[in-house]
Parts: C-alpha cells; structure tokens; sequence
C-alpha cells in the first residue's frame, strides 16, 4: 500500500497536528507501505517546509509540492480537489483539526469513498483484543503484527462524546481516507534523525487543476496570542468554568498558567459567557487534549466536556460543589472555592523551571 | 427574487441522556431513552428561520433521513417555524457519504439557495455529512459557522468560522452549503399553538430508491465498547496535599 499525508505548515515546518498524522501514517499494519507527503502553498516558507517534511520521519519516501496562491489559505474548495488529483493511494491521512474536519470528508465524497474521522487508533486485527483489555481510551501504541489479508485492519473511533469506542473496519475500494485525533498519535521526540534518509522532493503537476474554484474567498483570519503553550500540545493544561464568573477573573486562570508554563483551556459555558475566546474552548465539540496535567477549576464536568480531556495522564478538579461529575474522573480533588485555592496555589507552587 | 433554504435534521439520543453500550456490543441502548433533534441541526434551523423573518428567504424547508420514528422529530421542526418537511423513509443505518447523495437529490429536487446543517451530529461524532453534500453538489462550503450575514444582492454570504486557533471569514457565492457551531444562535422553543399548528404542515415522503440512490456501505461496524473508566481518585483535604501529591506521587511538576 502507499499512504498519502496532507499536510499544513506554517513558518517553513510542517504543523504539529500533521506530524501526528505521520505518526498514524507509520502505525498502519502494512510494513511495505510507503508514505508520501503533500504540502500546498506558495513562497519560500512552502519550500522550507517540503525539506522539513522531507526529513522528519525515516518512512517518508517523496513529498508532493503544489505550488500556488490557491493554497495558500486553507479553503476547502481547492484543497479538496488537490487531494482528489492526488490519485492511487491506498490511504489519505490528515489530522482531525479544523483543517483537516474541513477538507476530508468533502475529497472523501469527490472520490466517493466514506472516510473515518476522528480516529484514535488502528491495529491490526489479531492484535486488537489485546489491545481493548490493555490499553486506556486511546491506542497510541502501533502494532505491527503480520497481517494475511491485505487491510485487514480495525480502527478505532470515539462516538457518544467518547462514552463509546467504535471499532470500524473499512472494506470500501481505495483511497481509506482518515482523519486523526493528534493526541492519541504522539509524535516520536527523535523524529528529526534520519538526515541520511531524506526523501525525494517532487512538485505536483497543476496545469489541469480546474481553475472554475472562484465559489469561496479567504477574507480573513483573527490573530492568535502566540506567548501561551498551544493547547493541543501542551504539557500541562489549566481550564476555568463557569463560576469564574467573569472575563476579569478569568485572568487568575492566566496567572496560574503562566506560573506553571501551562496552556489556558475553557468550557463551552466560559466561552459562552464571553470569558475567552472560542478557541480555548476543550470538549466534544471543541479541542482535544491530552496533556500530562490537566486542572480543572469551577468545571462541573458535563460529558461534552469530559469528552475533551478524559485521557489526560493526571486530572485534578477544584470545585466547591462536592457533588459536581468533574470528580468521578479526577485523580486529585480539592472541594473549596476556586479563588481562594488559586491565590493559594500562586503562593505555594514553584516556579517553572 | 425569493429564496428557499433547506434545513437537515437529525433525530438523536438527547446530550443529557447517559448512553449506555448495549450487551452484544452492536451499538448503545436506544430503547425507552429520550430522543431529541440534533443541538447542532436546532441551531441549524433556528438560524434559517432568522433569515427568512429578516426577509432575506422565503421558504424554510426541514428533511429529516430515518425510520417513521424521526417524522416526530421533523414536526418539532416544523413547530419551531419550518414551512414543511421531506421525510426519507429509511430504516437501517446510513453513513455520511449515503445521507449526503441523497440530501444532494433532494437539493436537486428543491433548488435552495442556502442547504444549512449541523457541524456534527452527537450521536456518531462524523461531522462530515455538510462537506460531503458541498462536494456532491460543486458548492462552496462554510462549515463551524458562529456567523452568517448575507448580502441578497451580491448572492454571497459571509460566514465566520470557528477554527483552531481562532476565527476565519470566507465568502461563498450562493447556492452554498453552510454547517452550524455552537455559537451561531440560541435556538428557540416550540409553543404550544405552534405545536399545534405544526400537525396540519405537508410532509413529503420518499424512500432512497425514489430518490434513485443507492445505499452503499463501505464501512462495517465490528463493535461498539465502553471506554475504559478512569480508576477511582482521591479527595485532598488542602491545597498543600495537593502539591505535594503532584510532587511527589503523580510526578507532574
């Protein structure tokens, strides 16, 4: 089989999300497979892009290069059809970003094939019992067990805002097209150490590329705080609820996270309330995370919300309702009043080293 | 000029009800559990139903897909304002890419100039049944909308997009295909007398084969499972107990 990864990059490297989905690209149960990789847009920073891309994994054979201004932002649209041009793959992988929640399903329906979405792990499926007794929630831990039938695979897929797993075969006719839940496809730290094995770098014929994509315009995109730790990757994560009560106080949350070297996460009630932005926002609907600390301040703990966070290593609830469900999943609970236990915490923590 | 909008709906298990998984592990335990329309699909129409009222559409249309059960949720639509309901007669399970050809029939069938729909349903977690319609139909597609302005004149509309890090604007030519985020709008209540008048609105139905569309499945369900539940952890008593256990025990700072 061969596997395609789309990419995003921003900066000349390839985005952290679409590492992960190199991640799962390595993990399908198929030693031949070779993986190329696709990067869209224009400039210098693509090309400094297509290097990283060339030399970040050691299973990555040729990267694609599609060079124009129809990329440049993430549009849908043209993406799509870049992806359906990209034809005789035996899988398609991105990650189940807002990117990649975008643009698959609607290549997916192009090649009229079903994708999977939101995918949390794949193994073959000799292995996968195993698998289900051993392992927690998601399946980060690749199995390479031979396989007889050719994509005889099981993957994995978190329905019920997580409070069930779904084991899916795909039995359809090539591209199988995922999209990847990145915290359950860890990329590997020594992932920069395979210089001797660069790939081979190759630009996408675009001249056939149909040039009717005028349907939808970029207009704009709002500019991200860039000092804070990005959520989805961070080590340690400190989310507010709703009985921060108000935007003003929210800040005692910020001034945690920056004592702690933490990225700031919310619930849809905080986000609701105008406290901070969509995009803190953790849960079924929103961000996924899974850092090694997540604490939970004034968090109630409705099930979209858990949905978000319940493979994080060690959770910690500050609540002063005793009863709130945000307990049933905390390693570490503390009943009492939020900005007295902050204050406190901002006294008595160490700083980050 | 007036314009007609399409709303999908979907009839799922209500987001407060518990799931549970059912014992031969087939899927969960729908039977005598509260059913309810889609949060996402209610955003859906509520946003079409503002349209219309600010004068931009004329006709709001809801369709719902799924066994005779779901004509209930289709006349909850209709009692929150719909004009009428399409009713896909369909009794098995369907994946995206089959409920996308046949809501790209039924659009082929209607012409609206605006098809709204969830980001996702509750149930499956998909969010892929928009994009792929948009991809059937050659519109453009404005997904996670938290805002839609149209400008009647210029046949556009201007969505604000909720994205990873952020807010994104596109603007899409009608016809265009447009999927709801949590924040688009709140939607409204059914009243009584809309309720009511409700049972005497048109429904039409179909079956897929009507419709011509073949249902496919290119994917196989081999199980469904409870996650795994996170062992029980333990109450502090002061916030120097719990630095210490973060030290000491868990290792985390």
């Amino acid at each position: 089989g061969s596997t395609l990864v789309v990419a995003e990059h921003e900066g000349g490297v390839i985005k952290p999300p679409s590492l992960s989905a190199l991640a799962a690209a390595t993990c399908l149960p198929d030693r031949d497979s070779s993986v190329s990789v696709l990067v869209a847009g224009s400039g210098p920073s693509l090309h400094q892009a297509a290097s990283h891309a060339a030399s970040c994994h050691s299973s990555i054979s040729n990267v694609l290069v599609a060079e124009s201004d129809k990329f440049k932002n993430p549009l849908a649209e043209p993406w799509a059809k870049l992806v359906h041009l990209s034809g005789g793959y035996s899988h398609i992988i991105a990650a189940a970003n807002s990117f990649g929640k975008n643009v698959m399903p609607r290549a997916a329906a192009l090649l009229d094939v079903s994708p999977v979405t939101d995918v949390t792990g794949i193994s073959d499926s000799n292995t996968f019992v195993r698998f289900l007794n051993k392992y927690s929630y998601s399946f980060s831990i690749c199995s390479f067990a031979k396989v007889d039938i050719y994509n005889d695979y099981l993957i994995f897929k978190p329905i019920y805002a997580g409070n069930a797993l779904c084991t899916v075969r795909y039995t359809g006719a090539n591209p199988c097209i995922l999209t990847i839940r990145s915290t359950s496809f860890p990329v590997p730290q020594n992932s920069a150490d395979s210089k001797s094995n660069e790939a081979s770098i190759s630009q996408v014929d675009l001249s056939t590329f149909d040039e009717g994509l005028d349907k939808s315009r970029y207009i704009s995109q709002t500019s991200q705080d860039g000092e804070r730790p990005d959520l989805g990757n961070a080590r340690i994560v400190i989310t507010g609820g709703r009985a921060l009560k108000s935007a003003e106080n929210f800040k005692l949350i910020e001034d945690l996270a920056k004592k702690l070297g933490a990225a700031v996460g919310a619930t849809r009630a905080a986000v609701d309330a105008g406290f901070v932005p969509n995009d803190l926002q953790v849960g079924q609907t929103g961000k996924i995370v899974a850092p090694e600390l997540y604490m939970a301040f004034g968090v109630s703990g409705a099930i979209q919300h858990l949905a978000g966070m319940r493979d994080s290593k060690v959770i910690v609830a500050v609540n002063n309702d005793a009863d709130a469900p945000i307990f049933q999943v905390a390693d570490y609970g503390l009943v009492g009043d939020l900005f007295e236990v902050i204050p406190e915490l901002l006294e008595k923590l160490p700083e980050k080293k | 000029m007036t314009m007609k909008i399409m709303v999908a709906i979907k009839r799922v298990v209500d987001y407060a009800v518990k799931i549970r998984v059912n014992p031969d592990k087939t899927g969960v335990v729908t039977q005598n559990v509260k059913m309810s329309m889609n949060p996402f699909c209610e955003i859906a129409l509520e946003e079409a139903l503002r349209i219309r009222e600010s004068g931009s559409a004329s006709e709001v249309v809801a369709v719902t897909i799924g066994p005779s059960h779901s004509v209930d949720t289709l006349r909850t639509g209709l009692a929150m304002g719909a004009d009428r309901g399409i009713h896909v007669d369909y009794s098995a399970s369907l994946y995206p890419l089959s409920v996308a050809k046949i809501l790209t029939k039924l659009v082929q069938i209607e012409n609206p100039g605006l098809l709204i729909l969830g980001k996702q349903a509750i149930d499956d977690d998909c969010n892929q049944t928009g994009q792929m319609i948009a991809g059937l139909l050659n519109w453009p597609q404005g997904t996670f909308a938290s805002k839609v302005v149209l400008d009647k004149e210029k046949q556009v509309a201007t969505v604000d997009r909720e994205v990873a890090d952020g807010i994104e604007t596109v603007c899409l030519n009608l016809p265009a295909v447009i999927t709801t985020d949590l924040r688009l709008n709140q939607p409204r209540y059914a009243t009584l007398p809309n309720i009511m008048k409700a049972k005497s609105k048109p429904i039409k139905k179909f079956t897929p084969e009507e419709l011509n569309v073949e249902i496919k499945s290119d994917l196989e369900i081999v199980q469904v499972t409870e996650p795994p539940k996170r062992k029980a952890g333990v109450v502090v008593s002061s916030v120097d107990e719990l630095i210490d256990k973060l030290k000491h025990e868990a290792n985390v700072i």
